[in-house]
């Protein structure tokens, strides 16, 4: 279990380092997108519109946070990640379209996502879910929110972050994918528990 | 007494101790998962979890962002004085904690794909009634998260099976359900009764504390049973590999129909939130799982 710290934008090359179980900590911008959000942009992309934020080198954060306003301010009052497997149907081409480098979220995505983040570059860090406390902690600042019209938790809100972590990358860029494995292991495993049970 | 001020203040503080602090036990019992997983990612996402845990009772906000989909429980005494104030109490009490807690906004309507902001809407907050004796009221409030939700399950098993075809269907519910519910999670299980009242009993088992047993000694095998087979799937904390799949499995049951065994599974994440508290007729309030700071 390596640990880095990358600071955004981060290139190709940082991501092609990192492995299967290594640590990362983010400083710098991330920005959430969930279904709608992902939706949107790649409309945007295809109809060759600016989406309004370049996501080059960024990370994007698979999250709904709460967020309140205060003196004309945002703050985010907890932020974890939300199930990321929903967003498969969009990552690869999200990733081929805005060059993001790391996609950060929980509960791990498919072998789709897995090749695109190979093909293109990417990593996935997986947050722990529902420690929304923590990683308001690492959120220093509210940038912007942009398509507020599509609700709170799947606008896209553009955060500066110091030490956002620990993520543990679950995909690496080079076909890796934890989660895959840990589901083998318990494919495996199935057996066994059948026999003790005698089912 | 005015009894819809009362039930709506005591509403928004349980709100509040239910998405702020977890119950003791759930506590407790992801400590011991601390102690005692024997992965090194396994234990990475317990000490975020803990560490998470003690932020959110130092700043009183709330654990996780999904503050869930408002359920409340009413234990109603059948001579207390009014019951019929209860619900618009409750749905005043989630649109007050939406804004003060605050909550995130998670009502949205199914034609209209509009979030009405306040977290109510038709049918929500659900209330779950039910009529005792006696002239209390006893409130439950139970916010529930997505993640957990999406995962439940309910199996029509053939009887023949029997409690084997339960045992089988529990587990596989379990590995399907893999990294999503964020594990650890809790289990309640029900069985019996008919596809509605399984279900039904098994999220409500769902609000018994997970060191208390079912009374009975032949479910408590059972729970402990699912509880130790659910550990050997090898999912762990949050998917990625580990002891700790569940922190505990809650069974509950009710009798069936000769031709039917409904088998209900309904999944927790460790962000248990559930809070109660008991209103007297005199309006003093007794709050049960959460002490008031």
């Amino acid at each position: 279990m390596a640990v880095y710290k990358l600071k955004t934008p981060i290139s190709e090359e940082d991501v092609r380092k990192l492995k299967v179980n290594d640590v990362i900590y983010i400083t710098g911008t991330i920005v959430t997108a969930r279904d709608s959000a992902h939706k949107r942009a790649l409309e945007f992309f295809k109809e060759r519109k600016k989406i309004p934020i370049n996501l080059q080198g960024l990370a994007v954060f698979h999250c709904g946070p709460i967020v309140k306003k205060e003196d004309d301010k945002w703050t985010v009052v907890a932020a974890g990640p939300t199930t990321s497997t929903r967003m498969d149907l969009f990552e690869d081409e999200f990733i081929k379209a805005f060059k993001v480098r790391v996609v950060i979220g929980k509960g791990g995505m498919g072998r789709r996502t897995t090749d695109g983040m190979k093909k293109y570059g990417a990593v996935y860090g997986a947050f722990t879910g529902g420690a929304g406390v923590l990683a308001a902690k690492a959120i220093k600042n509210v940038k912007s929110v942009e398509w507020f019209d599509l609700g709170m938790p799947e606008a896209l809100w553009i955060m500066e972050v110091e030490n956002f972590g620990p993520l543990i990358i679950a995909i690496d860029a080079h076909g890796n994918n934890m989660f895959e494995d840990v589901q083998k292991q318990v494919e495996e495993n199935k057996q066994k528990i059948y026999e003790r049970l005698g089912v | 007494m005015d009894i819809e001020s009362v039930v709506e203040n005591v509403a928004v503080e349980l709100l509040r101790q239910a998405v702020i602090k977890l119950p003791q036990d759930v506590k407790e019992a992801l400590q011991r998962a601390r102690r005692e997983e024997e992965s090194d990612v396994g234990k990475t996402q317990l000490e975020a979890i803990l560490n998470n845990v003690e932020l959110a009772e130092k700043t009183g906000t709330p654990m996780c962002q999904d503050t869930g989909v408002i359920i409340f429980y009413v234990k109603a005494g059948a001579q207390a004085k009014g019951l019929d104030k209860i619900e618009k109490a409750l749905i005043n009490a989630t649109k007050k904690a939406t804004k003060e807690v605050p909550l995130r906004p998670n009502s949205v309507g199914i034609f209209t794909q509009k979030n009405t902001g306040d977290n109510t809407g038709r049918y929500i907050p659900y209330i779950n009634w039910e009529i005792v004796p006696g002239d209390n009221i006893e409130l439950t409030a139970f916010p529930k998260g997505g993640g957990s939700e999406n995962v439940c399950t309910l199996g029509l098993i053939t009887p023949g099976e029997g409690l084997k075809g339960l045992k089988k269907f529990v587990i596989n519910a379990v590995i399907s359900a893999g990294a999503n519910p964020c594990p650890p999670n809790i289990l309640g299980v029900g069985v019996g009764g008919g596809a509605d009242i399984a279900m039904k009993i098994a999220k409500a088992a769902l609000l018994r504390p997970i060191d208390q047993p079912n009374p009975d000694p032949e479910i408590a095998k059972l729970e402990r049973e699912l509880y130790e087979a659910a550990n050997m799937t090898g999912i762990g904390p949050m998917g990625l590999g580990g002891k700790f799949t569940v922190l505990g499995v809650n069974v509950d049951h009710a009798n069936r129909h000769p031709a039917s065994y409904p088998v209900a599974v309904a999944f927790q994440c460790w962000a248990a939130r559930r809070a109660s508290a008991r209103i007297h007729p005199d309006g003093t309030v007794e709050y049960l799982t959460h002490k008031v700071v």
